[in-house]
């Protein structure tokens, strides 16, 4: 079980918003997770050190939030090793092939009407929802 | 320098709304997904609340000739909708109800210095690269052929 937070989820989503406004009004850029993450892998995009930047914010928030205040940032993965592992793999190669992920296509996308990420948000939207469904109803392995 | 602290600065603001909104929460995340189950509907508040903010942001900050820091703004230009996007998106989704990790969810949760999203990241970063060299390596041969 976790518990429903309308409040601070609709914060923080107001947040990621506000962050892929100033984003596309600074740099003029799509704040999408998987495509500033891939550019500062090898090989390096020319342009990378601002996409640096950006992530090592958004690594930096979290720390900082447990750092300065009382309140503990929530926290539980069950994910046996072995899975987490392939997951990832998983996750990796389709954000690659899939241009994007819940940031890019979810976020921005959506927000443009993007035709690809009105369907790529479905896609994925239902086959994690799927994958949830059998993994702890069909399977019930974790 | 201006243009790569404004960055951080901006990233720091969406890693703010990654931690607090609990997109960094892999049980909350897949509670979300979890109908039939222990369902926690936060997440729909999250995604609504950033795509009405964005696509209000978008509508005004479009409207000017260029970005702060740039000559043009840089938005896709893929149109097709082909199998690389539907089957990568499926890919994707497995991936993410398997772990509760997405990469803006999980880039975040490093720095709540927990084991599982150092686990994850490091095989999701090996993935994008083996993605990327499988797609190169397939467009050398190709041209290779045609050559």
């Amino acid at each position: 079980m976790t518990q429903f937070t309308p409040f601070l989820s609709l914060a923080g989503g107001m947040l990621i918003g506000l962050s892929a406004v100033l984003l596309m009004a600074s740099h003029g850029r799509i704040a999408g997770m998987t495509g500033i993450l891939s550019a500062i892998l090898p090989p390096l995009s020319s342009d990378w050190p601002w996409r640096a930047a950006f992530l090592a914010g958004a690594v930096a928030a979290p720390a900082l939030i447990v750092a300065l205040s009382a309140d503990n940032i929530g926290f539980a993965s069950s994910t046996p090793t072995p899975w987490l592992i392939a997951g990832g793999l998983i996750v990796g190669v389709g954000v690659y092939f899939g241009s994007g992920c819940t940031s890019g296509h979810g976020v921005c996308g959506l927000a443009r009407r993007s035709p690809r990420s009105i369907v790529a948000t479905g896609v994925f939207m239902a086959s994690t929802a799927a994958t949830v469904f059998v993994i702890r109803h069909v399977l019930g392995v974790f | 320098m201006q243009k790569v602290l404004v960055a951080g600065l901006i990233g720091l603001l969406f890693g703010t709304g990654i931690a607090i909104s609990g997109m960094a929460n892999p049980a909350k995340v897949l509670n979300f997904f979890d109908f039939a189950g222990t369902w926690d509907p936060s997440l729909a508040f999250v995604m609504g609340a950033a795509l009405l903010v964005t696509a209000l942001g978008y509508r005004l900050v479009l409207r000017r000739s260029a970005p702060l820091f740039d000559k043009g703004f840089h938005l896709p230009t893929a149109r097709r909708i082909d199998l690389p996007l539907v089957a990568g998106a499926m890919l994707f989704g497995v991936g993410w109800g398997i772990t509760g990790f997405c990469p803006g969810g999980a880039i975040p949760a490093l720095g709540l210095a927990e084991l599982d999203a150092f686990v994850f990241v490091a095989s999701m970063i090996g993935g994008i690269v083996l993605a990327r060299s499988t797609r190169l390596a397939l467009a050398g041969r190709a041209s290779a052929q045609s050559a």
